[in-house]
């Protein structure tokens, strides 16, 4: 215990003592304390939840993107031009013949593989029977495609297999297709032990698999694939990829962010004597997405946010400085009774930082609640950043101690004489 | 021989005008312990400027003030501040009790700046209401208090630190004759127990339970000669 030289212990104000004080001085006044908060909450609250809805934004749009696009590099055969080749037939196209292989090197790829829309003359048959009538032909989409290929298409098989490794490599005639095509074939997807085949002007395809649906490339057209190889055979290369859809190209599938760095690296090492002839698609990188959702918007509300808690700290450093000037009585009594006036300027501080910190208690509440209100509404998941939003209380914490700094001092300059002194 | 609890040597105040007010006269006085003094005079006469000077709530432009031995004027305010905590405990005629605390509260913030565990403070604050007689009322309201129970609890909080000096301004000024009456009981038995008390009073009355009086006026203090009426 500290002494003076009267021999007596110094008088001194605890913090928990501070703070009892600093709350009965706010709870005789609840409604005006509650006004006086007001800006701190809408500051706080405004924040909180311009910085959540930003994130859960920003959150929803990278999920959507990680399902499919996040992990799709595509890569196509952009030349060489028409002249290349003899009159009346079409350049080898550019991915070399372990194209699969090499880019299933490539750290990060899940499966790749060459694919190609296979270009038949017009009038062509489809039909899932040779005794079948013209009448019953279809036209289907007729794709060349690698084994890697199929892998990286995703394709959930309802029956058989996709595409192997060694159908490719004898140029067999075997074809996948989707259930759609099976129907309009009249091919019954649980009947492929019996071998039925599917005719493209009268060449016999044996069905060996049927899907439902496809990650990437036949998402959502009916189709038909063949073997690379047998298409080669059967139907001369792809049309050069200048001016037309046509050309052969590569899909790879990458694992989850490996998109990036696989698309930096593919084109050299599939074709190292001529890459720039690939022309590699990535998605967009999701970070720069996120912060240019953040960048426009999100700026102009965390002004307005600044502005609020602005407007804040006058309305708590106003009624702060009423109070002090209202409570001179009370101050003179305190000084009175031992207290300094550091004591003093402890108190006033005490109560403004405490209306300030409720102020961002309730605000962050707020901000909270209408991050996943909102979140709720949109059936998207809720993102609420700990290291924002657990601070958050404390801005107005920080808000109310700047703002109580002048009232307090005028608090602890307040002379106990004239607040005694009575008419 | 035991030391005063009060001695003033040349103690004056002037306050700084324009123009100057010399509201109190150089003064000399002593007060020993367990005394009781009161100090009557017009108003305007200076009294309250003497019990703010004797609360240390104002310093003294000329002089010296010992409080229980101790030269106040060469303390600094830190010193002052435990000074009025402990050694002092003024009542004002106005009660300054705060509106929105309990009678016990009222008297709990005499010992806020302490250093005395809570306990301690509450039970020495409950005790000092006991002793003024409202040891039934310890958590009303002072807007549910009558004027002589309000300065029954400014009392208690005078008193709650045990302080050497008990100064009161015009206690019973607001209080009607029954209430002054019985506050002045109070004061008597205070003083019995050991209190030294000083009162401020236009009242002679009031003046009168005191075993001895002080008149000022124009700011001079003068001992009021006991006169025989024979
Ligand atoms: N702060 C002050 N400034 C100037 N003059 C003052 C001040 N306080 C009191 N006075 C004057 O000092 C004189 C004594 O005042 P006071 O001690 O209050 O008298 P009392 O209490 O006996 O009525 C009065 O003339 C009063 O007007
Ligand atoms: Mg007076």
């Amino acid at each position: 215990m500290r002494r003076s030289l009267t021999g007596l212990p110094l008088p001194r104000l605890t913090a928990r003592d501070a703070t009892a004080e600093a709350v009965a001085g706010i709870v005789q006044r609840p409604g005006r304390a509650g006004l006086t908060m007001l800006g701190t909450v809408l500051g706080v609250g405004a924040f909180v939840a311009v910085l959540g809805l930003t994130a859960t934004g920003a959150g929803q749009i990278s999920h959507q993107f990680t399902v499919l696009e996040d992990t799709t590099v595509t890569v196509e055969d952009n030349g060489p031009a028409n002249n290349v080749a003899a009159p009346g037939t079409n350049p080898a196209i550019g991915f070399p013949a372990d194209a699969d292989a090499i880019a299933g090197h490539i750290n990060g790829v899940a499966a790749a593989g060459v694919w190609w829309p296979v270009s038949v003359p017009d009038g062509t048959n489809f039909t899932g029977s040779l005794a079948l009538s013209a009448a019953a032909s279809q036209t289907i989409n007729l794709l060349a495609a690698s084994p890697g290929a199929t892998a990286a298409m995703g394709l959930t098989m309802v029956a058989g297999s996709p595409l192997s490794t060694y159908e490719n490599d004898n140029s067999q005639h075997v074809a996948v297709i989707d259930t759609s095509t099976a129907a309009a074939l009249g091919i019954s997807a649980a009947r492929l032990a019996s071998h039925p085949a599917a005719f493209v002007d009268g060449i016999a395809y044996t069905v060996v698999g049927v899907y439902s649906s496809a990650q990437r490339v036949v998402t959502d057209e009916s189709a038909m694939l063949i073997p690379e190889n047998t298409a080669l055979a059967d139907f001369g290369n792809p049309q050069p990829g200048i001016g037309n859809q046509d050309e052969a190209q590569m899909v790879v599938a990458t694992r989850v962010g490996a998109a990036q760095a696989v698309s930096r690296q593919i084109a050299a090492a599939e074709l190292p004597t001529d890459p720039s002839r690939l022309v590699v698609t990535s998605p967009p990188n999701p970070q720069n997405l996120q912060s240019e959702v953040s960048g426009d918007l999100a700026g102009l509300f965390l002004i307005l946010a600044l502005i609020s808690l602005l407007i804040g700290a006058v309305g708590i450093a106003n009624t702060t400085l009423v109070a002090v000037l209202e409570r001179t009585e009370e101050i003179g009594l305190r000084r009175a009774v031992g207290a300094r006036p550091r004591h003093i300027a402890a108190q006033f501080l005490a109560e403004s930082t405490a209306i300030g910190t409720l102020g961002g208690l309730i605000g962050t509440c707020i901000g909270v609640g209408t991050v996943v209100i909102f979140a709720a509404a949109k059936d998207w998941t809720a993102v609420l950043n700990p290291a924002y939003t657990l601070p958050a209380p404390l801005i107005g914490s920080v808000v109310g101690l700047l703002a109580g700094a002048y009232p307090a001092l005028r608090a602890a300059r307040t002379s106990p004489l004239a607040a005694l002194r009575h008419a | 021989m035991t030391v005063p609890v009060i001695e003033l040597r040349g103690l004056a105040r002037t306050y700084p005008g324009p123009p100057p007010v010399p509201a109190l006269r150089p003064a000399d006085l002593v007060i020993e312990a367990g005394g009781y003094v009161a100090v009557t005079g017009p108003s305007g006469s200076g009294k309250s400027t003497l019990l703010h000077l004797l609360g240390l709530l104002d310093s003294p432009t000329e002089g010296s003030y010992l409080l229980d031995g101790l030269d106040t004027s060469a303390l600094n305010d830190r010193d002052r501040s435990a000074l009025r905590g402990r050694q002092i405990g003024v009542v004002f005629q106005a009660f300054h009790l705060l509106p929105y605390r309990t009678a016990l509260e009222n008297v709990l913030l005499a010992e806020l700046y302490n250093q005395t565990p809570r306990s301690d403070r509450l039970r020495a604050a409950a005790d000092a209401l006991d002793a003024v007689g409202l040891g039934h009322r310890l958590d009303a309201l002072p807007t549910t208090l009558s004027g002589g129970e309000s300065q029954r609890v400014a009392i208690a909080r005078a008193l709650v630190n045990r302080p050497s000096l008990l100064l009161c301004d015009e206690p019973t000024g607001n209080l009607d004759s029954r209430n002054a009456a019985s506050l002045m009981e109070l004061l008597d038995q205070l003083n019995a127990a050991g209190f030294t008390i000083m009162v401020i009073t236009h009242d002679a009355g009031v003046a009168a339970h005191a075993g001895r009086t002080i008149v000022i006026s124009d700011g001079v203090l003068s001992e009021r000669i006991e006169v025989d009426h024979a």
